[in-house]
């Protein structure tokens, strides 16, 4: 597993989000950080999480009030800055929800659906397999099959199938892990899933903008 | 597919855990943050934290417990008791709460349940019920009645149509704890439990009576619950033997077929 180089990992500061979730792991991992409640506390971050509860629409108002979908799309989706989207982080990376209809960041092909009501039981709500099946370096190491917690009643159908990294079963087979270049994300919560969450997370924070392109 | 979940659950009074039975008796467990850590580190899937926030004198002396338990506890964390507003909420959430527990406070304004849900999403609102069985003259369709105030009062009001009603304001898992049954270890009571997850879509969390890994497998292969509540099982000072998290799974696992996140 990499180590951390002293990299900083700025946190994205949603008033009603679960951002201090997010900053109390690093902290036990020892990584540094901090909160970022606008795009001017940049300076000295070299790397990107963006967490996230509550519905995609008021996520995005909450991110255009505070100017991070231009700021981001220059350093993540135009540049190089590792990032990574943790639930509804990893549902606005696509061009649409169907959650309060809202459009979002677009920076992957793709759409975010609902689960089946009439199928499974919504929220889902627990803890579920997750199985990698991508070379991206995010992934490679990570076992097969293991347990991750999961909030979610919505779910990201990438346009682009590679850029699942990996897939978990709830009702439909869906992509519970996003990968492409330096944008990472997951639909569980890394910072709520034990041990095996916080080595994920810090596999993040240690990944080099040289393994990532 | 989603494992058979347990969560840990503890009375909390100024920072120590302690274990009563049937609403009384309190005995002295030990400190909270010590006790979740050690779940934690066992492979427990989640903790919930009861009446911590009781006492409005000790509020901040409780908030800090729940930002000592969140600093080395990377499982979700559920506070209730004494939650009255938003504001509450925001606090315990900040403090390093994932869900917020409504139970009393619930049944008295039930907008709270939907001001939560608007606030920080369906996920993160729990509605908790204390129910007991009355008799079919009480004229109450499912045969329980919700109560109130430590089991304490009765609110005349029937458990599965309160169950229902929480779900369209907007709760987001629903805990329903058998007072008949709670703290007596001989197993949940099936019955209420399955009604109330067959009338609604949510997750539905046993609780109240385990005495064995037997009975919370029952929970899941005869209730259709989705977590189980465990908490006498695990450190009750009354139990002749409890049982590590681990030894529990196992035999969800084994003897019963359940899928189960493996202990650490």
């Amino acid at each position: 597993m990499s180590t951390n180089d002293g990299a900083v990992v700025g946190v994205i500061d949603y008033t009603t989000g679960n951002s201090r979730s997010v900053t109390r792991a690093l902290n036990f991992l020892q990584v540094p950080n901090r909160l970022l409640s606008s795009p001017g506390d940049l300076a000295g971050v070299d790397r990107i999480v963006l967490p996230g509860v509550g519905a995609a629409g008021t996520s995005m108002d909450y991110l255009e009030d505070a100017g991070w979908p231009a700021a981001l799309g220059e350093l993540v989706a135009a540049g190089d800055m590792p990032f990574l989207g943790i639930c509804v982080g990893l549902q606005l990376l696509f061009e649409s929800s169907a959650e309060q209809d809202a459009r979002c960041l677009g920076w992957l092909p793709g759409m975010v659906r609902p689960f089946d009501r009439g199928q499974v039981r919504v929220p889902q709500m627990g803890w579920n397999q997750v199985r990698p099946h991508s070379g991206h370096p995010f992934v490679t190491g990570m076992p097969a099959d293991d347990y991750f917690y999961f909030v979610n009643s919505y779910y990201a159908e990438p346009g682009n199938a590679a850029d699942a990294a990996a897939m978990t079963e709830y009702g439909v087979p869906f992509a519970s892990v996003i990968a492409r270049g330096n944008i990472m994300a997951t639909q569980f919560h890394v910072e709520k899933s034990g041990k095996l969450g916080l080595e994920l997370l810090r596999r993040f924070a240690g990944l080099s903008r040289g393994e990532l392109c | 597919m989603l494992t058979a979940r347990l969560i840990a659950c503890f009375d909390v009074v100024d920072g120590r855990v302690t274990k009563a039975r049937r609403f009384q008796d309190n005995i002295d467990v030990g400190d909270a943050s010590e006790i979740a850590a050690a779940v934690y580190a066992d492979g427990i899937d989640e903790v919930i934290f009861y009446d911590i926030l009781a006492s409005a004198q000790r509020r901040q002396a409780d908030l800090a417990t729940i930002e000592a338990v969140a600093a080395q506890v990377f499982v979700p964390l559920t506070v209730g008791g004494g939650i009255r507003s938003v504001a509450d909420m925001h606090a315990v959430l900040e403090a390093g709460a994932e869900k917020i527990s409504l139970d009393s406070m619930a049944v008295r304004n039930p907008e709270i349940i939907a001001a939560g849900s608007r606030e920080f999403g369906r996920q993160c609102i729990v509605q908790s019920m204390q129910v007991r069985q009355v008799p079919p003259a009480s004229g109450l369709p499912s045969g329980y009645e919700v109560m109130i105030d430590g089991a304490r009062v009765a609110t005349g009001l029937d458990a599965v149509a309160w169950a229902r009603r929480g779900e369209e304001l907007g709760a987001g898992e629903i805990v329903v704890n058998s007072i008949d049954q709670d703290g007596t270890h001989q197993g949940y009571d099936l019955d209420i439990t399955r009604a109330i997850a067959g009338a609604v879509n949510l997750p539905v969390i046993a609780s109240g009576g385990a005495g064995s890994a037997d009975h919370v497998a029952a929970a899941f292969t005869q209730a259709h619950a989705s977590a189980a509540i465990i908490s006498s099982l695990l450190y009750s000072p009354r139990m002749e033997r409890t049982m590590p998290v681990g030894d529990i799974k196992a035999v969800l696992a084994k003897a019963h077929g359940l899928p189960v996140r493996p202990a650490a």
